[in-house]
């Protein structure tokens, strides 16, 4: 078995198989992390950059890990912003690096459509580890392992993505992955930070938390980026965790179970309070623990590509 | 020198002159026989034989941008004058943002001396407001005296509500239109028209209200004062209709649309394409149907290229970090007829009307008259000829077009102006 693409650029035109062979590849190596050694050979002699044009600590380190844990060579290229305001342009950058014989690139960007950009330039095998607010196709593949780790399936699940969806890439590519494998999929989140045609993509829109928590089996919960212009798009923190924050009270009260994802890291007393962060903390820690393992499936699977 | 137009079909809608299969005798740059040339008269003559081409007054682009004084390195008068010519144009007039901008009668002369001996003439738009800031004025009257045609802050529009009525009141004195730039900047700040596909692609949208919120901040403005406006590169729906609705209350108002605004829609993007990212961006398909309807009905007055030339280094970038703007001078007349003209849209009068005579008639510029004792100024079409587009055979000093290798019907065969000829084959000039 093989996947169809030499590259992941986003979860919008990867096929159903493709996913599914991710995402029980995954499961074998999950087993690998649980031995007492966590290395195989698989991708011995192979040399794979992480290109970090943007600040990030866990993708990076999951990804770094899971390069360890497969036997590649990595080496580490962070610059914050791009390089062009050091000087050298972009274009330069990447075939300095392509100059030094790499395998694969592990690319993070601020500006969407840049791993497309690196495709055209660059020989290498690219993977998208976040590309502005486009995609962020390994964080779709590793919350839908979870959920499917916790339910047995992906299929009829309902799933609903709360949050700053307009500036999220981890929503659109769980939007593109869920609907792939016949999940179904909603939003919920202030309109300010719903995109304007996003019920094209066959998403419903909820603008009610609770709601939202009455109809689904899933809350992909998305970090509020305090740091970002995202700001602008709700009038206070407090009205924001007071509307459309996860409180165990809101939880109590729909009485069912439901299983709550957060990419990380999470903003206790903003999107969710720290009861229901300290309540569902396991969930969160084996979902880094799983994110290892489908980075692995991922950089194995194009890696061993002919 | 003298030379023979030789079974061509003369077109001149300004004159109500449409003549199948005639001659031209141009003699030193002048018209000297429309017709029938005796034998003596065309002892000497170079002929060249142009059965089915259609000759008609010399086109005008009145958006390019030629970024001289400035950014030399993209673009020069002198090369932009050449991109003119071999895209079959003979004037064109230039925008104003460049380093410094248009804002001083120095400058105007600077582009007109740099301009002087060329085929092409050279017709600078200054600045409306001191460095296109929105604070102060230009100094309208000296701009003008130094040969400037119209104002504008393009790039953006005139920042303020209250700078725009200055600049209407002020201008109206020369009788002469602000030309805007239509784009509400807080609004803007994108990479590409928000619709689906600015969701799907995660590029930072602009919403097309914000060109119709200016549009029609400037409708109202120039109805109150009794300005003239032209809302450059229209590109939405509602913008069109709320110029047509203007115009039917009796506002000043003209319009220039792109051959990109009229020919693609934000699909183009799907490529991340950095050549396909222009101010305003490109939008649906129902904006690309108004523009052509309005082109139609004569809503919008003039086909303008909004010429951006740009380097390599800047645009193969990331999308969101590239500059605005495409190349446009040497792919107008072949999208124009291709676009518009086969797919029957306009007419051939209509067409020469939008890139000759309507442009020169909102700047003031004198159209090109054929008659006897007349300075040739005139394109040279061939409406049936196919050709694929190739940048590297551009004559602009850039290679920023979306359009490279795209089949097209329709071209500019060559050009008469200022007593030279230019041929798009040979790619040379002939002093006549």
């Amino acid at each position: 078995m093989a996947l169809s693409g030499r590259h992941l650029l986003g979860m919008q035109s990867v096929p159903k198989e493709d996913i599914q062979l991710i995402l029980d590849t995954a499961t074998t190596f999950r087993e690998v992390l649980e031995r007492p050694i966590k290395k195989v050979p698989t991708l011995q002699g192979k040399t794979i950059v992480n290109l970090f044009f943007e600040n990030s600590t866990r993708t990076r380190i999951s990804f770094e890990l899971a390069e360890k844990r497969l036997s590649a060579d990595t080496v580490n290229f962070s610059v914050s912003g791009s390089s062009v305001s050091k000087g050298e342009t972009f274009k330069d950058t990447i075939k300095n690096i392509e100059a030094m014989k790499v395998d694969m690139v592990v690319v993070r960007h601020s500006a969407a459509g840049t791993p497309l950009f690196l495709t055209k330039i660059c020989d290498a095998n690219i993977i998208n580890a976040g590309d502005g607010i486009h995609e962020h196709p390994t964080q779709a593949l590793l919350d839908m392992y979870s959920v499917r780790e916790k339910l047995g399936r992906l299929e009829g699940v309902k799933v609903c993505i709360v949050g700053d969806v307009a500036h999220s890439r981890v929503a659109l590519s769980n939007i593109y992955g869920l609907k792939t494998m016949g999940a179904e999929v909603s939003v919920c989140g202030p309109s300010t930070m719903i995109p304007k045609f996003i019920e094209e993509l066959g998403v419903k829109v909820i603008y009610n938390i609770d709601e939202a928590i009455q109809e689904n089996d899933v809350l992909n919960v998305l970090r509020i980026q305090l740091e970002r212009k995202a700001r602008e798009y709700f009038p206070s923190i407090r009205e924001y965790s007071k509307y459309f924050g996860i409180t165990a009270e809101r939880l109590e009260k729909n009485g069912k179970d439901i299983l709550i994802l957060h990419p990380g890291p999470i903003n206790r007393g903003v999107e969710i309070s720290s009861e229901v962060a300290d309540g569902m903390h396991q969930i969160i820690l084996k979902q880094v623990t799983n994110g290892v393992a489908v980075r692995m499936a991922v950089l194995y699977l194009l890696g061993t590509l002919i | 020198m003298k030379i023979i137009l030789q079974n061509i079909n003369l077109l001149n809608p300004d004159q109500g002159l449409n003549e199948k299969e005639i001659n031209l005798l141009i003699i030193d740059g002048k018209i000297s026989r429309i017709g029938k040339i005796s034998d003596a008269e065309a002892n000497d003559a170079r002929v060249f034989d142009l059965s089915g081409k259609y000759v008609v007054p010399g086109l005008f682009d009145m958006h390019v941008h030629l970024r001289e004084p400035g950014r030399e390195d993209e673009e020069t008068v002198k090369t932009g004058c050449d991109s003119a010519a071999n895209g079959g144009f003979t004037g064109v007039a230039c925008m104003p943002n460049t380093e410094p901008a248009i804002d001083s009668a120095e400058v105007v002369t600077l582009i007109k001396e740099k301009a002087l001996g060329h085929l092409v003439d050279v017709h600078p738009v200054g600045a409306a407001t001191l460095g296109r800031k929105g604070e102060v004025i230009s100094p309208m009257a000296e701009l003008i005296e130094a040969g400037a045609v119209g104002f504008s802050d393009d790039g953006v529009a005139i920042k303020t509500s209250a700078m725009l009525r200055r600049a209407f009141e002020y201008s109206g004195m020369f009788n002469v239109p602000i030309i805007e730039h239509c784009e509400d900047d807080s609004l803007t700040g994108g990479a590409m028209n928000e619709g689906l596909n600015s969701t799907t692609l995660g590029l930072p949208p602009v919403p097309s209200v914000s060109e119709d919120i200016i549009v029609s901040r400037d409708l109202l403005m120039a109805g109150y004062t009794g300005g003239k406006i032209h809302i450059a590169h229209i590109s939405t729906k509602k913008s069109v209709e709320m110029v047509r609705d203007a115009k039917k209350r009796g506002i000043k108002v003209t319009a220039e649309a792109t051959p990109h605004h009229f020919s693609l829609t934000d699909d183009a993007v799907k490529t991340y394409d950095t050549n396909v990212k222009m101010s305003p961006p490109l939008r649906s398909q129902s904006d690309v149907d108004a523009v052509q309807k309005g082109l139609k009905d004569g809503t919008i007055d003039c086909i303008a290229s909004d010429h951006a030339p740009h380097s390599p280094e800047e645009k193969e970038t990331e999308f969101e970090f590239a500059p605005n703007g495409i190349l446009g001078l040497e792919t107008e007349v072949g999208l124009a007829l291709s676009e518009l003209y086969t797919k029957k849209i306009l007419t051939l009068e209509q067409i020469i009307e939008k890139m000759a005579i309507n442009p020169r008639k909102i700047l003031n510029i004198p159209v090109p008259k054929f008659e006897e004792g007349e300075m040739a100024n005139l394109t040279i079409l061939d409406t049936e000829s196919i050709w694929t587009v190739d940048i590297n055979k551009f004559k602009s000093k850039s290679h920023n077009s979306p359009f490279d290798k795209r089949l097209m019907t329709g071209k500019a065969v060559g050009v008469i102006n200022n007593g030279k000829m230019y041929l798009t084959e040979s790619g040379s000039y002939i002093n006549l």
